[in-house]
């Protein structure tokens, strides 16, 4: 049963990755007995799973997923926000309200108003709706401060490290509060300005360098040396 | 003015390539940073920049499909691309091109994951000198593949011809021009599929046969130089870090 | 209803697997063509084409203006399609869209190439008065393939198009008494196939194109030469399936030439 590329190898569209009794994971599809890459990234092979680690990809809403999105508009029943996908997402006014009263418009601007940027978590979505959040948890609701950063939403995983270690190392590092959103949206907020960048920096270059080998270490060794500690 | 042949007596074409031989190619993924995804391409004295945005939701709504995403395809020439001045509006010509280069795409996308959005694609010909259709083909499919939107393949597109009697293949403006037949063509690689083909000219069945396949060995070559700018943009990254 | 439904698609696919169509016909099989010359007074030249239920009006109309540019000894030919809308319920009033710019360019390709008629010809003074034909294209109604209709009743009305008595004295046209027949050159006949469930079927009717999956027109001029051809509708094709359609194209665009050129 023969693969084409060996692991780790940049792949093209189209290109056909391994023929025979394999299962065709993320970025790939299967045409008769042989998978094909759907995405420029690299080719991953587990036991008789194949699936391409895309390089560029945006935003899928999943249902569950954490999300940070800036709102963009404000409507009689809700919000709309902008979740960095190619669908809009919608934040109903009954979410927030206690008690169900049909609010005027300009009470939900003092919620919510346009420029918003919300941690929210998506409760539904399918192909015939545009995704529907939630605020209501903990840890959910509006941003006052800290920065936005975006990243590749692919990259997510390795941001976050095996058993959470990347993540770990950027926050102890740099002592920031660091909130990941799957839709390719990181918040920082830290004590002071310069943390945060630093942890942005930190943020930047693993996007940059994902996939490489030994980066956690690489990470760590440049926050001890940039932040003097 | 002496009645210029088209080929001379040596088989070398007025821009002393062979009769088979592609112009020189020249081909850049990821150059606009507003963009989702662009490519660029130097073929010949063909200057060509593609851009693409989307997925994304469709204005106006009532364009939406619920089943899969639309793809929208604006093929346009600027104005000073051309020997004499272009008016901006688009042609007929250019809305022909649009769609064939749309319908040549539609195949390699896969549309239906992504329901209810659009996705643009916008090629503008910055010099035009023959077999722009073709090479914007060749461009919008990395423009698409930059813009990480899932395809089945790549598309490569080059035209054949006949040029003083002879085949030859890529046409440049003059040929195109002065030739008696053209052949356009957009080929889906790894798949063997032709999804554009167009003619203009006389050619008998068999002249047209080997037309084809003059075609489809041009667009094996492009997409062998696709995939080295595909890889040169992302292997640069790799390489740095190997220290 | 005009959608063509779901089962109906099915079922149009699984005749095609079994050589088979919904009106009956084979797969190389035209519709009826009933061609009608002259039918417009007015227009220098006319004529009107049944391709089973689709009904194509063409009238040439011929003026005298201005020569290209790059061409000033040459009179001009410039065909224009108008898919009206009381022709299909999908047709909406306003300028001309991709669908019908295709259209026109399929069919003046067809008649340029072929070169029906020699536009060095057509010169009054050069650099500054030619004629200009004026080929339009009325679509009245669409039950499919308008591009073989189409293309068959261009060519038909430019048969039937008569010249007047233009006579140019000291840098002024004139026009005297008189008509002469726009000399035809050539008979390109377009053929157009729709691919269904991976096999060729000539002539799609409409429902047949709600369902296919691509189209390709090839058009032959009257030595068997290609002098055209146009992919559309998006979908795939093999080389081999291109080179069938070409072979089959020109064996039946010697029957229906048959239909237009009485000998």
């Amino acid at each position: 049963m023969p693969t084409f590329f060996e692991r780790r190898q940049l792949v093209a569209p189209g290109d056909l990755l391994a023929e025979g009794n394999y299962f065709a994971g993320e970025n790939t599809f299967k045409n008769e007995e042989k998978v094909y890459s759907t995405s420029i990234g690299l080719v991953e092979f587990q036991e008789r799973r194949v699936f391409v680690v895309a390089l560029k990809a945006f935003y899928v809403p999943r249902v569950e997923d954490i999300v940070i999105g800036g709102v963009t508009d404000v409507t009689i029943g809700g919000w709309i926000v902008d979740i960095n996908s190619p669908y809009p997402a919608l934040l109903r006014a009954s979410d927030v309200m206690e008690r169900s009263y049909r609010p005027q418009r300009n009470n939900l601007t003092s919620i919510f108003d346009i420029g918003d940027i919300l941690i929210a978590k998506i409760v539904s979505y399918d192909r015939t709706r545009d995704p529907l959040l939630t605020v209501r948890e903990s840890d959910l609701g509006k941003v006052t401060r800290g920065q936005i950063v975006g990243i590749i939403p692919s990259k997510i995983p390795r941001l976050i490290g095996k058993k959470g270690s990347m993540i770990t190392t950027i926050k102890s590092e740099t002592g920031c509060h660091i909130v990941i959103g799957q839709n390719g949206r990181v918040l920082v907020s830290g004590k002071t300005v310069e943390d945060e960048q630093l942890a942005i920096m930190a943020i930047q270059k693993v996007e940059e360098e994902s996939h490489t080998s030994g980066l956690t270490n690489r990470v760590a060794e440049l926050l001890k040396e940039r932040s003097g500690r | 003015m002496s009645n210029e042949t088209l080929i001379n007596k040596d088989g070398l074409r007025i821009d002393g390539r062979k009769l088979h031989e592609l112009r020189p190619t020249k081909i850049e993924v990821g150059v606009l940073s507003n963009a989702d995804g662009s490519a660029y391409i130097e073929q010949g004295k063909n200057k060509i920049l593609a851009g693409i945005y989307g997925p994304k939701e469709v204005h106006p709504k009532h364009r939406e499909r619920p089943d899969r995403a639309i793809l929208r395809c604006r093929y346009h020439m600027a104005p000073f691309s051309v020997d004499e001045r272009k008016s901006p509006a688009p042609s007929r010509r250019e809305i022909e091109i649009s769609k064939v280069i749309r319908e040549a795409l539609e195949p390699a996308v896969f549309l239906e994951y992504y329901p209810r959005t659009a996705i643009d694609l916008f090629i503008e010909v910055l010099q035009a000198h023959g077999g722009t259709r073709c090479a914007s083909l060749t461009v919008a499919s990395l423009a698409l593949a930059d813009g990480g939107i899932p395809m089945r393949d790549l598309t490569a597109a080059c035209a054949s011809g006949k040029v003083d009697g002879k085949l030859v293949l890529d046409l440049n403006d003059i040929e195109d021009k002065k030739g008696e037949a053209d052949v356009p063509l957009a080929y889906m690689p790894n798949l063997d599929v032709i999804t554009l083909l167009q003619m203009d000219g006389q050619l008998t069945i068999e002249e047209f046969t080997e037309a084809i396949n003059l075609s489809l060995e041009g667009c094996k070559q492009l997409h062998v130089l696709q995939k080295e700018a595909l890889k040169s943009k992302y292997i640069s990254v790799r390489e740095g870090v190997k220290e | 209803m005009s959608m063509v439904t779901r089962i109906q698609q099915q079922q149009i696919a699984q005749l095609v697997s079994k050589g088979k169509r919904i009106d009956g016909r084979g797969l190389e099989d035209y519709r009826d063509i009933k061609v009608e010359m002259g039918v417009i007074e007015k227009a220098e030249g006319s004529a009107r084409v049944f391709l089973g239920r689709t009904e194509v009006l063409v009238g040439v109309k011929i003026e005298v203006g201005r020569p290209f540019p790059d061409t000033p000894d040459a009179g001009v030919l410039t065909v224009n399609v108008e898919l009206v809308p009381l022709a299909s319920p999908r047709f909406e009033p306003g300028p001309p869209r991709e669908e019908a710019i295709e259209l026109a360019r399929v069919v003046d390709r067809g008649i340029r190439e072929s070169k029906v008629i020699k536009t060095e010809e057509l010169c009054l003074i050069k650099g500054k008065k030619v004629l200009i034909v004026f080929v339009d294209v009325y679509v009245l109604n669409h039950d499919g393939n308008l591009i073989d209709a189409s293309a068959i009743a261009a060519l038909a009305a430019l048969m039937n198009t008569k010249v007047a008595n233009y006579e140019v004295s000291e840098e002024e046209v004139q026009v005297k008494p008189g008509y002469n027949q726009l000399p035809i050159q050539n008979y390109p006949i377009a053929v157009t196939f729709a691919k269904i469930n991976d096999k060729l079927v000539v002539d799609p009717g409409l429902k047949e194109e709600q369902a296919m999956d691509t189209r390709i027109t090839i058009t032959i001029e009257k030595e068997g030469k290609i002098c055209a051809i146009q992919k559309a509708g998006g979908g795939l094709l093999t080389t081999d399936q291109i080179v069938e359609a070409a072979k089959l194209a020109k064996k039946k665009a010697t029957e229906v030439r048959k239909l237009v050129v009485k000998e």
